[in-house]
């Protein structure tokens, strides 16, 4: 029982990371048509750079709390920066030619970790967080790490805001128009280019979310880090639905908690695997996913 | 004489027949190279350069010649690498036994695959096939069987390979190998693409609905392109495996898929030049930067500006960011002038998907 407990809650927070990258690919996809690989880029961007303040720039301020608090901060404030950068200079110009812009995407995220890696080196960073996240909570005899709460507790916050931006304000009507019909709605004279730059900045953020939530995770963050996450977050997109971050975060659940047992009960790797095949299944039986719009055209 | 046989045949043969000359050359170039072109180092170098100009070709059977974009054809490779000395060196198998088999595998694995993964099309295809390369990574990891030996990765046993292709007094042969494996690869995508299968591939490129409209299927052309792409692909796998006498995780990784398509993209997708020399340049550079970036002239700049020469990759994704948003015909695009070349044929395969979809 203690065991399943915790790694259900584990699983939760691993989740919780899912979603954060996969909310935010699956809004870019839904609504520009493009698998952003330079996602990978967000969360190392969001990752580093908390590190960096915290190590280079708050070095000894303050409190510990405060310290990684406003690094994370502007870790955030960085990620949301870069992704909208990202989106003008690039994405912008290759507007309609969507091939050309997975590639782009592809050759940001190649060269990112590279440059990420010639600057600091491929060796893994530690950034200094509250003590008490690494302290442990007993809930039914489980020894509970508290950042798994921190983790479950943001993202469902994410979740939150998301969901009110985008049902109650009027960028989110256009973000929800766009990814069900965009041509209608430029044809009703709304500049939605706008609403990309937006959704890659908020994406960003979500990503940059994530890098600073892995970096307290799994204690390091390393260059590599990011790419890894984002497979999984790739196949959270497809599975969840592209376009539906309803659908996103219950495919993060789906494929953390799957992955968390599977790993341990069955054995280590099996849970990779099954959730792989689980993709397979889905696309092929329901390339719409659990929600949202479709995948693959002839499908 | 025919023009088309000239150029489609004749020189090709001619520049593959000149290259098979190079370990006899016994001058060395300065900059281009540290050691004179029939030292062992040079020779492994140009060998390498070569494996992926093939490799890169077979990529762009599905990519640039039907409009499928995969990011799993690493699956098929690494199959190559591993499967082929699994059957030596794990079970003890002679050479050709264990060839055949790995070949039979691979084809066999990628009508399998194929046939499932073409159920869907454009991101999803992408996607589908990523997911099972990512399976086959996991297996090579974990190594349930203690077949593959996870990240310390698996030395072939040289005893059981043909003894001229095993040590570097024998790295001329191991070029030769390279060198015939490029021209295979060449001289089959040319015969491919020209026969009637062919021809329907590059209108599945073109326009996929119009070709229904004619009363073709379209899934079984584009499953035998992915099929001749993957087959050709664990065949370079196998002369991968002996050109690095083992074989190691790098293969799995989905970036070693995205190299290919930097290769690919970079000499000009849908080109079989173009793929050859993109497979060639990339592999040389990727050599070349790490020397340049550790030699005195560099040494010499400031901080800021070393460490990201320092990266043959930075340097490479910049150049193929660069090359997709100016020159979208890759290298290749630069001399055939006048018409769609590379991506933006490509483009209609892949974005028409998107437009059906919305």
């Amino acid at each position: 029982m203690s065991t399943w407990l915790l790694l259900t809650i584990t699983g939760l927070g691993l989740g919780a990371m899912y979603f954060l990258i996969a909310s935010g690919l699956s809004l870019i996809y839904g609504l520009m048509g493009v698998l952003n690989f330079a996602h990978g880029a967000f969360i190392t961007v969001g990752s580093y750079g908390t590190w960096w303040f915290s190590t280079h720039v708050f070095d000894g301020v303050g409190s510990v709390l405060w310290r990684f608090l406003l690094s994370a901060l502007l870790g955030l404030v960085c990620g949301a920066i870069f992704a909208a950068l990202v989106e003008l200079v690039l994405i912008r110009p290759l507007y309609s030619r969507h091939i050309e812009q997975v590639l782009v995407t592809v050759g940001l995220q190649l060269a990112f970790v590279a440059l990420i890696t010639g600057i600091w080196g491929p060796d893994a960073k530690t950034f200094a967080v509250p003590p008490w996240l690494h302290e442990t909570t007993d809930i039914f005899g489980a020894h509970i790490p508290n950042d798994r709460w921190v983790e479950i507790a943001t993202s469902g916050a994410v979740l939150g805001l998301l969901q009110l931006f985008l049902r109650k304000t009027r960028y989110g009507l256009i973000i929800r128009a766009g990814v069900e019909n965009r041509a209608m709605v430029q044809a009703l004279g709304i500049d939605v280019r706008k609403a990309f730059t937006l959704v890659f900045a908020i994406g960003g953020i979500a990503a940059a979310i994530a890098g600073v939530l892995s970096g307290v995770y799994f204690n390091t963050v390393a260059p590599e880090q990011g790419t890894s996450l984002l497979i999984f977050a790739f196949i959270v997109v497809v599975i969840g639905g592209l376009g539906s971050i309803g659908g996103s975060a219950l495919a993060a659940v789906v494929v953390a908690l799957t992955q968390q047992y599977a790993n341990y009960y069955a054995s280590s790797g099996v849970g990779d695997m099954v959730v792989v095949l689980l993709l397979g299944i889905v696309l092929l039986a329901r390339p719409r996913g659990f929600a949202g719009a479709v995948v693959g055209a002839r499908a | 004489m025919n023009r088309r046989l000239v150029n489609d045949w004749l020189w090709p043969l001619v520049a593959f027949g000149l290259l098979a000359f190079v370990p006899k050359l016994g001058f060395s170039i300065p900059k281009l190279f540290d050691q004179p072109i029939d030292s062992p180092g040079t020779l492994a170098l140009l060998a390498a350069c070569l494996l992926y100009g093939g490799l890169a070709l077979t990529y762009d059977i599905q990519f640039g010649f039907t409009g499928l974009l995969s990011f799993g054809h690493a699956l098929y490779i690494a199959l190559g690498v591993y499967l082929a000395n699994i059957a030596i060196t794990d079970w003890h198998w002679s050479f050709w036994p264990a060839i055949f088999f790995t070949v039979g595998v691979s084809f066999a694995l990628a009508n399998v695959l194929g046939f499932v993964s073409l159920r869907v099309s454009g991101i999803a295809f992408a996607m589908v096939t990523l997911a099972f390369a990512q399976a086959g990574a996991v297996l090579a990891l974990k190594d349930p069987h203690h077949w593959t030996h996870g990240e310390e990765g698996l030395g072939a046993d040289y005893t059981k390979l043909p003894q001229s292709l095993v040590g570097i007094v024998n790295t001329k042969n191991l070029y030769w190998l390279a060198l015939a494996f490029c021209a295979a690869v060449f001289f089959i995508v040319r015969w491919a693409v020209g026969s009637s299968p062919g021809r329907v591939w590059q209108a599945i490129r073109e326009n996929e609905a119009r070709v229904e409209v004619l009363g073709l299927r379209p899934r079984a052309y584009k499953l035998q392109s992915f099929v001749l792409s993957s087959t050709l692909a664990a065949i370079g796998g196998i002369v991968y495996m002996l050109l690095y006498s083992g074989s190691t995780l790098v293969v799995t990784a989905p970036n070693f898929t995205l190299t290919l398509l930097l290769m690919v993209v970079i000499g000009g997708a849908g080109s079989r030049w173009g793929a050859v020399l993109g497979g060639i340049l990339y592999t040389y550079l990727n050599d070349r930067l790490i020397a340049i970036g550790s030699s005195s002239t560099v040494e010499g700049l400031p901080h800021a500006l070393r460490t990201p020469l320092e990266q043959p990759l930075f340097l490479l994704g910049v150049i193929f960011i660069l090359i997709v948003v100016f020159l979208p015909g890759g290298l290749a695009g630069l001399v055939v002038r006048g018409r769609a070349t590379g991506l933006q044929r490509i483009e209609s395969a892949v974005g028409r998907a998107e437009v059906d979809a919305a």
